[in-house]
């Protein structure tokens, strides 16, 4: 088969059975990539995921670009991008017409007035996970209430958080360093 | 030109979400509020849909949005728009990775958004639980008509029942049952 081809479907399959997003990836991607294709061993793929993870975007099509240009170079990550979001191109599609179109009933307003309370416990319970990781230390702590503060009660986009706490990391980093040295 | 927009607009979403599928949500509450291309309220569906359905969430989310923007078109351009920043960091980056992920700046520098993202996404957060918990239109009627007491009894159970570590609980099927429920209690009524 066409090796790209080849790329693209072995992650289509990938991202269209996985629930859950990236975390719930990685026993997939090793089955299908490390096991049946060897197109990177267990270790490179931990790696990917790890590296994936520090990087912006999602973690899933980072992984997934990481072992496609490591088998066919930039077309390969290409490739195993695309292949990774286009079960949810088509599924996310159908469904939104679906909703688009029977919003009006009953029985899916009663429905989805159920889900969103669902929603609010998924979320309070991902940043409760997505905490133990960030939270490391005091600084951190107070990096968090304070961007959580300001964010809550002004307007600013949140990409001049990112980019500002990106710079307090590295000043408190400096100042712990320094520390530690003298 | 909308399509474009939709590209540019998730283009920078890719680029500066950090923490996986649930950190692009405070920029999806921005893009709503700036734009108004979808309803709080669809943005809030569109969490569901996209916990309860296959496929990386961050995706489905940009997928979900870019359709409620503009159809098939804006669903591939936001999607694709998402994508795209990764693709070109790591295929620029691609030999340097290593060392990338051990480099001491670039530590400090996710060491400081990683805090950020959390309490942005409680930000986001908030927002739900706003459309979710309160009925504002009802407030003529006395404080206890503001809160939607069958919703705030549903959340909190799902949350103790996922805080069960052996249960194990899927995110989908936690939906699916909420559902249910909201159908069976007769919730937007």
């Amino acid at each position: 088969m066409n090796p790209y081809l080849d790329l693209f479907i072995t992650f289509s399959k990938i991202g269209g059975l996985t629930f859950g997003g990236g975390y719930a990836m990685l026993p997939m991607l090793q089955r299908e990539v490390a096991e049946n294709r060897q197109w990177a061993t267990e270790a490179e793929i931990m790696d990917y995921y790890a590296i994936g993870q520090c990087l912006p975007g999602l973690i899933a099509v980072n992984t997934a670009i990481f072992v496609g240009s490591k088998t066919k170079g930039a077309p390969g990550g290409i490739a195993a991008a695309l292949g990774v979001v286009f079960p949810s191109l088509v599924i996310i599609t159908i469904i939104a017409a679906f909703l688009n179109n029977f919003a009006d009933i009953r029985i899916v307003q009663n429905a989805f007035a159920g889900i969103r309370a669902c929603v609010l416990a998924l979320i309070v319970n991902a940043i409760l996970k997505l905490r133990k990781g960030a939270l490391v230390d005091l600084p951190a702590i107070l990096l968090c209430a304070a961007v959580f503060a300001l964010a809550a009660l002004t307007d600013i986009s949140p990409i001049l958080y990112v980019i500002c706490s990106a710079l307090a990391g590295i000043a408190i980093q400096t100042v712990i360093a320094r520390r530690r040295a003298s | 030109m909308i399509l474009l927009q939709l590209f540019y607009e998730f283009f920078k979403i890719g680029l500066f979400a950090v923490g996986g599928g649930l950190a692009t949500l405070p920029f999806l509450e921005r893009v709503c509020e700036a734009t108004g291309w979808f309803s709080h309220q669809t943005l809030v569906d569109m969490i569901a849909v996209s916990e309860a359905t296959p496929g990386p969430i961050g995706i489905n989310m940009a997928t979900y949005a870019g359709y409620a923007t503009a159809g098939i078109p804006g669903a591939i351009c936001a999607t694709l728009g998402e994508i795209a920043p990764s693709m070109i960091m790591v295929v620029l980056l691609a030999r340097f990775l290593k060392a990338f992920a051990v480099n001491p700046t670039v530590k400090a520098i996710f060491y400081g958004i990683r805090p950020a993202s959390v309490a942005l996404i409680a930000a986001a957060g908030f927002g739900v639980l706003k459309i979710t918990l309160l009925n504002l239109d009802a407030s003529s009627e006395g404080l206890l008509a503001i809160f939607q007491w069958k919703s705030l009894a549903l959340a909190l159970a799902i949350f103790a029942a996922l805080d069960i570590k052996k249960w194990k609980i899927h995110p989908a099927l936690a939906i699916a049952c909420s559902a249910a429920i909201g159908i069976v209690f007769r919730f937007a009524e």
